[in-house]
């Protein structure tokens, strides 16, 4: 889906979305009151400039209007692998990201990502998974990488791998398998105001997608190995 | 010889975990004996591991009670795969529960492992959820990094989400390695066979330069446990203002270095003399010919 078409669809109260380097920052109405939205757009490689953008426009939205909550429109086709950006620390760039979205969480606001065209790796770990609850629309791709590479940096034949990607959703790109696997809250088609409506009135229940992964069978081990560490079992 | 004047590099996480935590107060949990394997791994007949690459537990650093978690890089690179990232979570969990007076991380990992690549990148991002859970808890989380396999990917950046970084030169952190940078980009942005540049990039006395490692150590065990036991009880501030102030910094970084071709122009820049000198240097005479340097 277009940017454009998008944004008139998720708020048709009103929206006020500017695009600077393939980064979105700006605000919108809902029915629930006003929202920031910050995202990506066009399969941005996110480099240090795109990580401190996104992340100034957050922590301004906790400066002036904290709990207000912030919608992450996710277009990322991952980190940008330059060693320029690795010269810079982009890893501490991003990790700045991660914190500054966790800091408005803990100041109020919801976090809620919607993934409307590519979400790799990277990119999507700083930003778009940090959200409390991550959406996308069916049409969307989500991975760590394209199933070709994978068979060859784990030495595996292409064909095995496909044949087990039918059966497990953990190799596979697809954005079923993140729903299967519980990152993934759920798909989002026909009106998308009010399926972010309904997102942002949900109650916030903490980090759930182990249990989601576990109670949908696609990640069946997490949340009991994470829940015996917590408890202390030896 | 004594655990703690050997190295860091080449022991293993439980030699590294036994010799950095007090003698004897080490506690596993969820160890070896509780088999859990990964089973992905197996699906694909890739041995797997009893305790899928990481050991977790509490124990005792210079008398108080700590946390504590060891990547093994020899069990595919350190790869963070469903049940290896699960049980990072798990004890970050504990930790935000039981309030220690600080969680050890010592890291070696290339990041998500590929052959459960959706599952590891899930863990990751609970992995990061939770640690800066603990941190808002108010409990100090140290990451220790200076493993043959450096810490990359995903890991990474949760080495940066910690409240301190602790590096020998020999450690690497980064997020894209050398080499697939090199394979998308080519050799001509990244060679990932000259070993003086990757360092030069990534290596702990570059990262230390810009202000990612808190602390570089000599290559032993006894090194990095003395930088531990400093760091203990000393949580960062993580509110507004203090990461108003990180973003200030890291603006500022980009700005004053973003031109630099490469770490000895960054370093030139610094004021230091003869940048070309510092991969020479040991750990101590490395920080005395650094001390001057600007921010």
């Amino acid at each position: 889906m277009r940017l454009d078409e998008l944004l008139d669809k998720l708020f048709p109260l009103g929206h006020a979305v500017a695009v600077e380097d393939q980064v979105l920052r700006g605000a919108a109405e809902t029915a629930a009151g006003p929202v920031t939205v910050i995202g990506t757009t066009d399969h941005a490689e996110i480099g240090v400039e795109h990580a401190l953008a996104l992340a100034e426009a957050v922590l301004e939205s906790t400066r002036e209007h904290s709990g207000r909550p912030i919608v992450m429109l996710v277009d990322t086709a991952g980190q940008r692998p330059s060693r320029r950006d690795e010269l810079l620390g982009i890893n501490a760039y991003l990790a700045h990201l991660a914190q500054c979205l966790d800091l408005a969480r803990r100041r109020g606001a919801r976090l809620i990502s919607l993934v409307y065209d590519l979400a790799v790796s990277g990119g999507f770990l700083s930003f778009g998974l940090m959200a409390d609850r991550i959406h996308a629309l069916p049409e969307a791709q989500v991975k760590v990488m394209d199933l070709r590479a994978m068979a060859r940096v784990t030495k595996q034949p292409l064909e095995r791998l496909e044949a087990l990607s039918r059966s497990s959703p953990v190799f596979a790109p697809g954005v079923a398998n993140y729903v299967a696997m519980g990152a993934v809250h759920g798909l989002w088609d026909g009106e998308l105001a009010e399926h972010l409506l309904a997102a942002l009135r949900e109650p916030d229940g903490g980090d759930t997608r182990r249990r989601l992964g576990r109670e949908r069978g696609g990640r069946t081990l997490a949340d009991a190995i994470a829940t015996r560490v917590a408890d202390g079992r030896t | 010889m004594n655990p703690r004047e050997s190295s860091w590099y080449e022991a293993s996480a439980r030699e590294r975990l036994l010799g950095l935590l007090d003698p004897g107060s080490f506690r596993e949990l969820l160890g070896p004996r509780a088999r859990t394997l990964s089973p992905h791994l197996a699906q694909l007949d890739v041995p797997g591991a009893f305790d899928d690459g990481i050991a977790v537990g509490e124990g005792r650093l210079d008398g108080r009670p700590v946390l504590i978690a060891a990547q093994e890089g020899a069990f595919i690179g350190g790869s963070v795969g469903e049940a290896h990232g699960a049980k990072l979570t798990g004890l970050l969990e504990r930790a935000a529960a039981t309030r220690p007076a600080g969680v050890l991380l010592l890291l070696e990992s290339g990041g998500v492992r590929l052959h459960e690549a959706n599952a590891g990148l899930i863990a990751i991002s609970e992995v990061i959820r939770a640690l800066l859970g603990a941190r808002a808890a108010g409990v100090p989380v140290i990451a220790l990094i200076g493993g043959a396999n450096g810490c990359f990917g995903g890991m990474g950046i949760t080495a940066r989400c910690c409240d301190r970084v602790i590096m020998s030169e020999e450690g690497r952190l980064a997020l894209s390695g050398p080499e697939v940078i090199e394979t998308v980009r080519g050799v001509e942005e990244f060679d990932s066979r000259d070993r003086a540049l990757v360092w030069r990039t990534t290596g702990g006395k570059h990262r230390y330069l810009i202000g990612d490692a808190d602390a570089l150590v000599a290559d032993s065990i006894g090194a990095f446990r003395a930088a531990a036991i400093a760091a203990l009880g000393q949580a960062r501030p993580n509110d507004l203002a203090a990461l108003e102030a990180a973003h200030a910094r890291l603006v500022r970084r980009r700005e004053r270095y973003g031109v630099c071709p490469d770490g000895l122009d960054i370093w030139r820049t610094q004021g230091i003399d003869d940048p070309e000198r510092l991969p020479l240097l040991e750990a101590e005479d490395f920080l005395k010919a650094v001390a001057g340097r600007a921010a």
